[in-house]
């Protein structure tokens, strides 16, 4: 099963060296070098891989070389035993978000922005932290929010994301931890314009 | 030859600890032999399968301490069925028998039981030190026989380990004369503890050094703990979530800065970030840190911590550090020797790992680094290079992309040059993982280069047995070879058998390895056991000597085919 002879350091006809969990030909493949990529698809069958579904396990191959990865697969192949961490390790990580799932039937917040007509509600257990919800609100809301500083709040945009407390006072979003954000934050609300400003502002 | 009666050489001999230079001693003559052999008291057997428990006492009637491994490296990763093997019960019971003074029994990826524990407990009355790794097949009802029995147990050391918690009162079973553990670690415990038990268990253990708790000791229990062991110099914390404002989170402010003996802090298997300040008066005396266990502390928050341990010489963390935060930790841990970054999220979309820059930047800031274990979501050859050459000393170099076959992800080339250029320059190097896209040029590599090279495991990688053969003719030292998904077939198998038995065991599974190539083996070197698994068709595929076989381990051995095999492990 020779990878055809000593021309290694000519071309290096990647194609042939590949593992690839696709079909042959599902992939931008052109010269599939004689009966190779066959052999490894027949092996790859009969291996322990558990493919999901071959189109997309081909799909997250070639996506492999992409550089960025802006949206994820939504389905990855799963190989029996990688990555090789141990059971007991991969159990606790399970358990870990199988809790922080469950833990709590989630904590609905209702989140407004200035100017906009209705009102949206979302479940902050979703979001791992800061920087995951401000994402999402940003894309729910079509805005960009700018940097968090501890100094001057978010500069660089005319948003401010505040919340009210238990106490009913309005808070940057940012400066406490976010375990203690999640349970004392009550309602959202995306400041906009001079109002914003004066939040986060020395001046 | 003997100038010197027997006892003045035991006594030299004493001096020399090490197995292999024991092992060198007794080869230099008869009586040299003669005297080794019973003065050996710590032997270590890196195969339970390779020698039986009979020629082990008769060779070495005084041993005090054992240590056992059981399973292939691989069971780890769920690639070796449960029953496969590893019993240590025949051993407890031989041992029990020829009434060996045994004190220490350090067992990995073996299958205990509780019937064995009770053994121990009852039948070796100077036993002192139980060490577990990776084992099953035990529950708590074990571990009370062991607590209630063995009146001088200092050490319990249980890590990774599956235990069925019965929920029973096993830290109850320690009796009241129980005063002399050094080291309790069951961190790995599921269940309920009693609370009240174990703070008069540390209350009344003043060597105590090591305690490592479950995740189910709260907070206050911890405090209470710290403040009758003070002298701890290694923590593992069970559950770190509490009130900030409370007064038990102030008492144990006060309480862990009276800790001035602590070295090294693990667990925190349930945590909240925002107590984690009270750690920080211990961080600067701090030299090994394991965050690994501890889920979702953000990365801001684990530098915030890292960056006051500037004495840390082994940190083992999870990816959603960053590379930024990888930074941090390269810029504050110069003393850094091992380092171990674990994927938080393991199928996942992979925004939280880790990538080539980070090790990079550890590379440039903590020069003494010699093990590695990195989980990443990419690499590339430049930054290999750039690490091998910033960083000569590593003895175990483990890497591993979470995509298993992935290239270079700027120029997509394999990563041969990458790890070549580790191995050439490491010269140390003992093991090696290897993960990415990879062809048969960076066994090549090994196999010129690699010449202390001790463990090796392949994973999707190489094109033809050219890889697999350049690694055997090449890596004079090698003594464990674990090979998933790759295409080394009979032709490298059966090139040097004589190879085989000069190392301990070689794993091959998802390869080329037909079933007549390994009966070949089989034939050629009958001290070798061949073992075939083949869960799915047993009795078909017997005959087919052209069928590729699923999973191959072979180990040499002086006692034959085992003959506890479950009825799906063939031995050839």
């Amino acid at each position: 099963m020779g990878s055809g002879g000593g021309s290694y350091e000519k071309d290096l006809n990647l194609e042939a060296t590949e593992l690839r969990l696709g079909l042959p030909g599902t992939t931008s493949s052109t010269a599939a070098t004689d009966q190779e990529p066959e052999a490894r698809q027949a092996r790859n069958n009969k291996r322990s891989l558990v493919d999901r579904c071959e189109e997309e396990a081909s799909e997250d191959a070639s996506r492999a070389l992409q550089k960025d990865h802006d949206s994820a697969p939504s389905s990855k192949a799963q190989i029996v035993g990688w990555p090789p961490i141990r059971s007991y390790r991969k159990n606790s990580l399970q358990t870990k978000k199988a809790e922080t799932e469950t833990s709590s039937s989630g904590i609905y917040v209702k989140v407004s922005m200035d100017g906009a007509p209705y009102l949206r509600k979302i479940d902050l257990n979703v979001y791992k932290g800061y920087s995951n919800l401000l994402k999402a609100l940003e894309n729910m809301f079509k805005f960009t929010i700018g940097e968090y500083s501890e100094r001057e709040g978010y500069k660089g945009s005319e948003f401010a994301p505040t919340y009210e407390d238990k106490d009913g006072d309005w808070m940057l979003m940012g400066d406490v931890p976010w375990e203690m954000f999640m349970t004392s934050c009550k309602k959202l609300r995306i400041m906009r314009g001079s109002e914003a400003r004066g939040l986060g502002c020395a001046v | 030859m003997n100038y010197f009666p027997d006892e003045v050489m035991e006594h030299v001999f004493d001096f020399v600890t090490s197995n292999l230079d024991r092992n060198a001693i007794s080869l230099v003559c008869k009586s040299w032999y003669r005297i080794e052999r019973f003065s050996r008291r710590r032997v270590f057997i890196g195969n339970c399968y390779a020698i039986s428990p009979e020629r082990l006492i008769a060779r070495f009637p005084g041993v005090k301490s054992l240590t056992l491994k059981g399973k292939p490296h691989f069971a780890d990763f769920n690639l070796v069925p449960h029953d496969w093997g590893g019993f240590v019960y025949p051993w407890i019971e031989a041992l029990a028998r020829s009434r060996v003074n045994l004190e220490e029994l350090r067992l990995k990826r073996m299958l205990v039981t509780d019937d064995g524990l009770e053994l121990i407990s009852r039948s070796f009355v100077n036993f002192k030190s139980l060490v577990l790794v990776s084992c099953e097949g035990f529950t708590t009802d074990g571990l009370a026989a062991i607590a209630a029995n063995c009146r001088f147990l200092r050490e319990l050391d249980l890590q990774e380990n599956e235990v069925d918690d019965h929920r029973g009162q096993w830290l109850n079973c320690f009796p009241e004369s129980c005063t002399s553990l050094v080291s309790l670690n069951f961190a790995c415990l599921k269940g309920d503890i009693n609370s009240a038990a174990l703070e008069r268990l540390v209350a009344r253990s003043p060597n105590l050094k090591s305690l490592r708790l479950s995740r189910a000791v709260p907070l206050d229990t911890l405090q209470k703990i710290l403040v009758r062991a003070p002298q701890l110099v290694d923590l593992g914390v069970g559950s770190f979530s509490h009130d900030p404002d409370s007064e038990t989170y102030n008492k144990l402010l006060t309480t862990i800065e009276k800790c001035k003996s602590m070295r090294s802090l693990s667990g925190f298997l349930e945590v909240a970030a925002y107590c984690l300040p009270a750690i920080h008066p211990i961080c600067s005396s701090l030299t090994s840190l394991n965050l690994s266990y501890a889920p979702g502390i953000p990365g801001s928050e684990l530098t915030k911590l890292i960056r006051r341990c500037r004495k840390l010489q082994r940190l083992w963390i999870l990816d959603c550090i960053g590379d930024k935060g990888l930074g941090v930790v390269a810029s504050s841990c110069r003393e850094l020797q091992e380092l171990r970054v674990f994927p938080s999220d393991p199928y996942g979309v992979g925004n939280a790992a880790v990538t080539e820059e980070g090790l990079v930047a550890i590379s440039r800031g903590c020069p003494k680094l010699n093990s590695l274990l990195y989980f990443c979501q990419q690499m590339t050859n430049a930054a290999l290079k750039i690490v091998a050459q910033n960083c000569p000393n590593f003895i175990r170099f483990r890497l591993c992309t979470l995509d298993p076959v992935k290239p270079d992800s700027s120029t997509n080339q394999p990563l041969d040059e990458g790890f070549g250029a580790i191995v050439q320059s490491c010269k140390g190097l003992r093991r090696l993982s290897l993960s990415g896209l990879l062809t048969d040029q960076v066994f090549n590599y090994i196999g010129m280069f690699a010449e202390q090279l001790e463990m090796l495991s392949i994973a999707f990688a190489g094109n033809s047995d050219k890889g697999m053969l350049y690694v055997l003719n090449g890596c004079k030292k090698i003594r464990k070879l674990e090979i998933r998904d790759s295409p080394f077939g009979n032709i490298a198998l059966l090139r040097d058998v004589g190879k085989y038995e000069t190392m301990r065991s070689l794993w091959m599974s998802s390869c080329d390895v037909t079933l007549g190539g390994c009966k070949t083996l089989a034939k050629k070197m009958p001290r070798l056991n061949v073992e075939i698994i083949n869960e799915i068709d047993e009795m078909e595929a017997c005959n087919d000597d052209g069928q590729k076989v699923e999973k191959m381990y072979l180990y040499r051995t002086l006692v034959g085919p085992r003959k506890d095999a479950p009825n799906y492990v063939w031995t050839l």
